[in-house]
């Protein structure tokens, strides 16, 4: 299952809408990595909120995209993760280090939008 | 309601003899009821048992147990018993008495009819051994009865208490847009500690929270699985997308925090409750002053 990536201005956004498969996971970091330079993004959003379970190689493939495009120029946000889910990947200790979180993509576009985040977390 | 359901009769089943000694027996208790019924009080209020109770109160309580416990021993079966031990003491437990009276009242009893038995049959000793063997089991079985009784519903008023207390004690707070407070009071087991976490995280995203100020002032100290538990939370709140500053953290709390070796990194404390506001405050961007049209008091 592919998962559409949108260009909103000068952000990217990727809503994932199932459950994926680890070849798809793959699929999506290397379109992500590609888009970012083709469109010149400086932020990128993944809405994880259809998602209601993220095992390790899913939350080691949205680190590796946060990183990687870091890397080309642009920020990653995580947006929209259900509470159960949140609350079970903190207890397996997979914690998103050195990723953004927001609650939703409105929050995630205002994140990007500020030049300086107050809490200054990456 | 609980059923008991270990000894629902008196048994072993006694053989024809004893059966006709047990009658005989409850045909004596029964025949001196008035006078062994005073003297039981007396006791008990020799032995200052059922503080909590008027005498008036302890006289009628005193004939209903007298009763039910010929009863007990006429018809060979606790269940009539067991229903008005329980009964008994949903009606005094709200009242403080404590569970040495009500075993103390039961075993005197026990002793003020075995006495009143010493007194009939003392002339015949052989004849008493057998009363005895008789009387014995049957009142033991009836003071276990009881006191069991007792304590079942003393456990379950305390498992009814402990319920209410976990669904009062946690509330999530906002008090700012985007600003939520979840005080915490009391003692944190890990049941409690689950579901605290499941409030808060469900309240950050109902009320689109930003940042969440943990006040555990009200919590004196925490081992290290509920310490650990507490750091769990706030990683859970930061991948909603809130952030999670904990206050009030009492020195025995910081030792505990300090020895299971928590990355600082992670945890925003501040001093006390007024200082994580303020400071929630700043990071919404938020900014207080003193109205210039009130004049203070």
């Amino acid at each position: 299952m592919q998962v559409p990536i949108l260009k909103q201005g000068p952000y990217l956004i990727a809503t994932i809408q199932s459950a994926l498969t680890d070849a798809d996971l793959v699929g999506l970091r290397d379109a992500i990595v590609e888009k970012v330079g083709l469109h010149r993004a400086l932020g990128v959003i993944i809405d994880i909120t259809a998602l209601d379970v993220m095992d390790s190689f899913a939350t080691g493939t949205l680190r590796d995209i946060a990183h990687m495009t870091r890397l080309r120029g642009a920020r990653t946000v995580i947006v929209g993760m259900q509470p159960d889910v949140a609350y079970a990947m903190a207890n397996m200790g997979l914690t998103l280090e050195g990723i953004t979180a927001a609650l939703d993509l409105e929050e995630g576009l205002a994140h990007l939008a500020s030049p300086l985040p107050p809490d200054r977390r990456r | 309601m609980t059923t008991i359901d270990f000894r629902s009769d008196l048994k072993p089943a006694p053989s024809e003899s004893s059966s006709a000694l047990l009658r005989q027996l409850v045909a004596h208790l029964r025949e001196n009821r008035t006078q062994l019924r005073e003297e039981w009080l007396r006791r008990i209020l020799d032995a200052e048992l059922l503080q909590a109770m008027t005498r008036d109160e302890i006289f009628a309580e005193a004939t209903s147990v007298y009763d039910s416990y010929v009863e007990a021993l006429e018809t060979r079966t606790l269940e009539a018993l067991q229903a008005y031990a329980q009964k008994l003491s949903e009606r005094i437990i709200p009242r403080g008495v404590e569970t040495h009276e009500v075993v103390g009242i039961v075993l005197l009893l026990r002793d003020v009819l075995a006495r009143s038995l010493f007194a009939k049959y003392q002339n015949d000793a052989r004849l008493l051994n057998d009363v005895l063997d008789a009387y014995e089991p049957a009142a033991n079985s009836i003071a276990i009865t009881v006191a069991v009784g007792f304590v079942r519903e003393r456990e379950r008023v305390i498992r009814e208490q402990q319920e209410a207390i976990r669904e009062l004690s946690t509330p999530v707070l906002q008090v700012r847009e985007r600003l939520l407070i979840l005080p915490i009071i009391g003692l944190i087991d890990p049941h409690r500690a689950r579901q605290l976490t499941e409030q808060l995280l469900h309240g950050i995203r109902s009320n689109r929270a930003k940042v969440v100020v943990i006040d555990i002032t009200g919590v004196a100290a925490m081992d290290a699985t509920v310490a650990n538990h507490l750091v769990l939370t706030v990683e859970s709140a930061r991948l909603l997308g809130a952030m999670v500053i904990v206050t009030g953290l009492s020195p025995e709390i910081a030792q505990t925090l300090v020895n299971i070796g928590v990355d600082l990194g992670k945890m925003h404390t501040v001093g006390d409750l007024q200082g994580g506001i303020e400071e929630a405050e700043r990071l919404l961007g938020y900014k207080v002053t003193p109205s210039a049209d009130v004049v203070p008091a």
